[in-house]
């Protein structure tokens, strides 16, 4: 076999063994729960008779091993099992399922992280190439102030200010990205301004120096010293001869990135009351409702998970030198 | 000691004095050299220490005081204004500082504590305490950690107790990989072994023989495993999950008076209000980082980024 293929599929491997044993981790979340949470899903005047009935319907009466594998082949199938809240004593049923829940926040949270992807990977590469460039020059040293500062911001800190300077000072963007199906494209994109711009900033500053340094490392190698010996002018080099060599470090630090999104996505949906998964997961975990966190910490872990590996994977294709390792 | 080189001079021993200077002038001489991102970080993090040991001094009122005007603009009576059910806000920014940043040493230390501590047992011992050590940290990173908290805190539920076990147990992970990966190196060193060989036991070991040597990096992760879990119980308290009212916090207080930034058009005042308790923790953030920054530099240890 290929070594190239060998690497991937075991990457792949332990990539299945970590979402496994991250599916067990999440799973176990019910099993840690005091014993009386029947009575306090249900409320105070349930009866015993329906207080057994949801310990049945949760499948406490099976043990864990048994109840993993059916919660997970569930989940496989796209069942997510049904949402605690709207549960009464009364014994009228009113929860929703967690997949109907989930399903359209999921898409909403894509296309913030989506929207905020396509802003800033080609910000981050040009920054980090041109400054790559004029290196040392003010442009240079204006732009890593500016990143660095934005990295030790917390989100919401840069969120808040961004509504200030650009929704209520100045209201060139609505302060709340609230959209539903019914948005037109380009309203929806117009509305999500502020949180894709906010998110942006963000991540812009660790790809960008990243790209930087990358580049950079590279431009102390010989074959460097040879370009520009033959006289190749100062972007040729850097365009021509350093950034295809940069490309592995590059994209690895482009997918973790992106993982990061996922988790700067929750905050980011409170502030701007975006109707995302990170917003429903944050209102699941104040009423406490289990099933909703469940499901909601499987696609954001898988996601992280699944990035990561992209990056890994990424890393060990474009770089030839660490298929053959010592 | 017992064995004096032959041709020993008084005279060339003397020509070349070592002064022994005290620990504070050598920390005043590190300092003096410090550059100026250094200074300006050690300053604001000695501001923000005296403000939250002096936190009942300084605050004009009570923490949870409570006064008749909700909204009140800023004026000398109350400098920041009155928050949504009247309570001073810079009593709170002070009482807020104190929570916070006490809160955040706590599960620091205790991260430390717990992945430190781990980390050099599995680096000492190797093996399977070693494998089983590194695996389970390896799945625990999988998952993000502020989702990982989030759902732990909606099974344990929102108190201080449980919001420091949790982040500090998420957060010894990191602390456990550094640790590991420095202490890997010391391990193998022959005064280790000839620690081992006399019969040291382990706790001798890991505290007289390795603790030492890896001592600069893991003052400089400190700092950063600090601002990260600063900013964690700071995101945390914003999202309302984390330090429960009546207690102060900066990310509850953003949240409580984010709705004051839409008057900015017409009091700019009332619109900074959730803006001082953010700024307050981006500047803590920013400060630690250049001393850290400076700190490396001087011990050109390892570097974390993540």
């Amino acid at each position: 076999m290929h070594p190239i293929v060998a690497t991937i599929l075991q990457r792949l491997g332990f990539g299945l063994f970590t979402l496994f044993v991250v599916s067990v981790i999440i799973f176990s979340a019910l099993e840690l729960l005091p014993g009386d949470f029947g009575e306090a899903v249900l409320g105070q005047a349930a009866t015993e008779e329906s207080v057994a009935a949801f310990r049945e319907e949760l499948g406490l009466d099976k043990p864990p091993y048994i109840r993993y594998f059916e919660w997970i082949g569930a989940v496989a199938t796209g069942d997510l099992g049904t949402s605690f809240s709207g549960r009464a004593a009364s014994g009228v049923d009113r929860s929703r399922s967690v997949a109907e829940l989930v399903a359209p926040r999921l898409w909403n949270t894509l296309f913030l992280a989506g929207m905020t992807a396509v802003i800033a990977v080609p910000l981050a590469l040009f920054l980090g190439i041109t400054t790559a460039l004029y290196r040392n020059s003010i442009y240079d040293r204006t732009v890593n102030a500016t990143t660095l500062t934005a990295i030790s911001f917390p989100e919401f800190f840069v969120a808040y200010l961004l509504i200030l300077f650009l929704s209520s000072l100045y209201p060139i963007f609505p302060s709340l990205a609230n959209i539903d199906d019914t948005t037109p494209f380009l309203e929806r994109v117009y509305r999500m301004a502020l949180p894709a711009l906010t998110l942006t900033l963000v991540i812009v500053a660790h790809m960008m120096r990243m790209t930087r340094a990358a580049i950079i490392n590279l431009l102390a190698s010989p074959y460097i010293e040879m370009a520009q010996l033959k006289g190749a002018s100062r972007s040729e080099v850097i365009l021509k001869h350093a950034l295809p060599n940069a490309w592995s470090p590059i994209a690895t630090v482009i997918a973790f990135n992106l993982a990061y999104l996922v988790v700067g996505v929750v905050v980011v949906e409170v502030v701007f009351v975006y109707p995302g998964i990170g917003q429903l997961m944050v209102d699941a975990v104040t009423t406490r409702d289990i099933p909703v966190v469940q499901a909601c910490a499987l696609i954001f872990a898988a996601t992280y998970i699944i990035l990561n590996l992209l990056a890994d994977i990424i890393g060990t294709v474009t770089n030839p030198r660490l298929l053959h390792p010592r | 000691m017992t064995q004096q080189p032959d041709t020993y001079s008084a005279a060339s021993e003397k020509s070349n004095p070592r002064i022994r200077r005290t620990f504070l002038q050598r920390i005043w001489n590190g300092l003096r050299k410090a550059p100026l991102s250094a200074w300006f970080g050690l300053i604001v993090i000695a501001f923000y220490c005296v403000v939250a040991l002096l936190a009942p001094i300084i605050a004009p009122y009570g923490e949870a005081q409570i006064f008749p005007a909700p909204y009140e603009p800023w004026s000398s009576a109350h400098i920041f204004g009155t928050d949504q059910i009247g309570r001073d806000i810079f009593t709170r920014l002070v009482y807020g500082g104190r929570n916070t940043m006490g809160i955040a040493l706590v599960t620091t230390l205790l991260s430390f504590v717990i992945g430190g501590g781990l980390a050099l047992a599995a680096s000492i011992s190797r093996g399977w305490l070693d494998q089983v050590l590194s695996r389970t940290v390896d799945a625990l990173m999988a998952i993000p950690s502020l989702i990982f908290a989030l759902m732990l805190l909606s099974i344990f539920g929102s108190n201080v107790t449980s919001l420091i076990c949790i982040i500090a147990v998420l957060d010894s992970t990191r602390v456990f990989r550094l640790t590991r990966s420095v202490a890997i190196n010391v391990v193998v060193m022959d005064y280790v072994e000839a620690a081992r060989l006399r019969g040291e036991k382990l706790g001798w070991i890991m505290r007289r023989e390795i603790l030492p040597n890896i001592m600069p990096p893991l003052v400089a992760e400190f700092g950063l495993r600090f601002c990260f879990v600063f900013l964690t119980i700071a995101a945390l308290s914003f999202l309302g999950v984390g330090i429960q009212p009546p207690s102060a916090d900066w990310g509850s207080m953003v949240r409580e008076n984010a709705s004051l930034i839409q008057f900015a058009k017409y009091d700019m005042k009332a619109a900074m209000t959730p803006l001082l308790p953010a700024g307050a923790i981006a500047l803590l953030t920013v400060a630690v980082n250049f001393v850290v920054d400076w700190f490396l530099h001087k011990t050109s240890g390892l570097r974390d980024e993540h």
